[in-house]
């Protein structure tokens, strides 16, 4: 209980002298996972999309198979990410490994099937409401892909908003393939990982806190720049 | 407002790499739990302008790293893996650095009595004996691999232990962690052991015999095996690190009045 009360102390402290260490992570943190969910959005929210409209053969099991992918244990993808982009790997002429584009793909892995599932919930909810209406209307394909993304813009927010959570959170992936190098690749949760291998729980729960404390905020910027939540608009 | 906030995120997202010369170290996690690189780091970065970029594993995983070409160079402390990482040709040369020592860590109440055994091999006797919980780090670094060899010289096979014998597979800071937790026995490097912040019931119970020096090494990946290595870096650092200067930085760095690394470079 000690702990949590100095931890708290801590953070509070860490956060008001803006301690250069703490900037320089978060920001890394930040970096990182932004990047990562930008990337997996592309990815991922044409494809929720095309697996709405579209009726293929293989379509029942790209989305059975991208489900499952949601409880992919992020330490796995870190692995696989590390034997391809390692020296010795197909990819290892690269030489990423151990640098925040490591990190970068390997988060893009794990939330890819996270965002690409939710956003398919919702958006073949909404496809069953349009349907009629875009197949008399003669739109075509892209049209009809891009009329859904608009539309259901809120609830990928949501998706995105889970993939966020999940990647900025997640340390298994990126302690393997980022090293955990400081100043290079260390970000909040693998410096928490090391603070609680010190066996310094204070500083590993205080780390804890501004991480928590970063989600709350990205959270309500995306809101506010998306002007969800407010007055009229839902 | 807006703009401003996203310009921020764009930018975020671009900025890129640093600029001053880097390379990648392997390093053990008991040598970054001393703390000496964060004093170290700084006067090679002063006097090489050189970005050293700690990659701190076990041993095991340090010696794959080099083999596989992933890191510039490996500091670590085994020597039988380190002349087999020789003998597969993946590093260049061995230059002996420093050592410092293990110390065996226990509950205060010392159930095994260990604070009075003659030496290491006798302590792990009477540990077996009374079957009072050990946690062994089981990760196949230098100090799993160092414990290994005395319970092989204690005459034991950990291979038969009860259920007393805890291999946790963790690094020295977690392993420390779960052995205050269960109040265990335990085999560490003195500087994990006085940097460590979570201590709780654990005392220092053994420690001095010769057999627990612990030798660490420096070893340049060969470049014959992956060109891409920064031999000349490598070069420079092993320089640096054999100097009068680390010398003095190595042999005067403490904890809590203690010493803990003794330089023995060949200069």
């Amino acid at each position: 209980m000690a702990d949590l009360l100095d931890g708290m102390v801590r953070a509070f402290w860490l956060l008001v002298t803006l301690d250069r260490d703490l900037v320089e992570i978060t920001l890394r943190s930040l970096q990182v996972t932004l990047t990562a969910l930008a990337i997996a959005a592309l990815i991922a929210l044409p494809l929720a999309a095309l697996l709405s409209v579209r009726r293929f053969r293989l379509r029942r099991v790209t989305i059975a198979v991208l489900n499952a992918l949601m409880g992919l244990p992020p330490v796995v993808v870190g692995l696989i990410v590390y034997v391809f982009l390692s020296r010795s790997g197909p990819l290892g002429v690269l030489g990423l490994l151990f640098t925040p584009t490591a990190m970068i793909i390997a988060q893009v892995i794990i939330i890819v099937p996270l965002i690409a599932s939710i956003a398919h919930q919702s958006l073949r909810e909404l496809w069953s409401d349009y349907h009629d209406l875009l197949i008399s209307m003669n739109a075509t394909q892209s049209q009809r892909i891009k009329a859904l993304l608009w539309d259901g813009r809120r609830a990928l927010l949501t998706a995105a908003l889970a993939g966020f959570g999940r990647a900025i959170g997640e340390v298994g992936a990126i302690m393997v393939v980022g090293g955990n190098i400081d100043h290079a690749t260390r970000v909040l949760t693998t410096a928490i990982a090391l603070e609680t291998g010190k066996g310094d729980f204070a500083m590993a729960l205080g780390l804890g806190f501004v991480l928590i404390a970063l989600a709350i905020a990205v959270n309500l910027a995306i809101h506010w720049l998306g002007h969800t939540e407010s007055e009229g608009r839902w | 407002m807006k703009q401003m906030l996203l310009g921020a995120f764009a930018s975020l997202m671009l900025s890129g790499a640093a600029l001053a010369e880097e390379m990648k170290l392997a390093v053990t996690t008991s040598f970054h739990n001393s703390g000496l690189a964060e004093v170290l780091l700084p006067e090679i970065k002063a006097d090489l302008d050189l970005d050293l970029q700690l990659l701190v594993v076990g041993t095991g995983q340090a010696i794959r790293l080099g083999e596989a070409g992933d890191v510039d160079a490996i500091l670590v402390h085994s020597q039988r893996a380190e002349e087999k990482f020789l003998a597969g040709g993946y590093g260049s040369h061995r230059r002996e650095i420093m050592y410092n020592d293990f110390v065996f860590v226990g509950p205060g109440s010392d159930e095994a009595g260990i604070q009075e055994a003659k030496d290491a091999a006798a302590a792990l006797q009477s540990i077996a004996e009374v079957g009072a919980p050990f946690v062994s780090r089981g990760d196949d670094s230098g100090t799993h691999k160092k414990e290994l060899s005395l319970w092989a010289a204690a005459n034991l096979d950990p291979q038969g232990f009860g259920a007393w014998y805890r291999a946790v597979g963790a690094g020295m800071g977690a392993a420390l962690n779960t052995a205050a937790g269960m109040e265990a026995y335990i085999i560490a490097d003195r500087a994990s052991w006085l940097n460590f912040g979570n201590k709780g019931n654990l005392k220092l119970l053994f420690a001095g015999d010769p057999v627990l020096f612990n030798q660490y090494a420096y070893l340049p990946v060969s470049s014959d095996k992956h060109p891409h290595v920064k031999t000349e870096l490598a070069q420079q650092l092993e320089a640096w690190l054999t100097s009068d200067k680390a010398r003095d930085l190595i042999n005067g760095y403490q904890i809590e009045g203690e010493a803990l690394f003794v330089f023995n470079a060949q200069q």
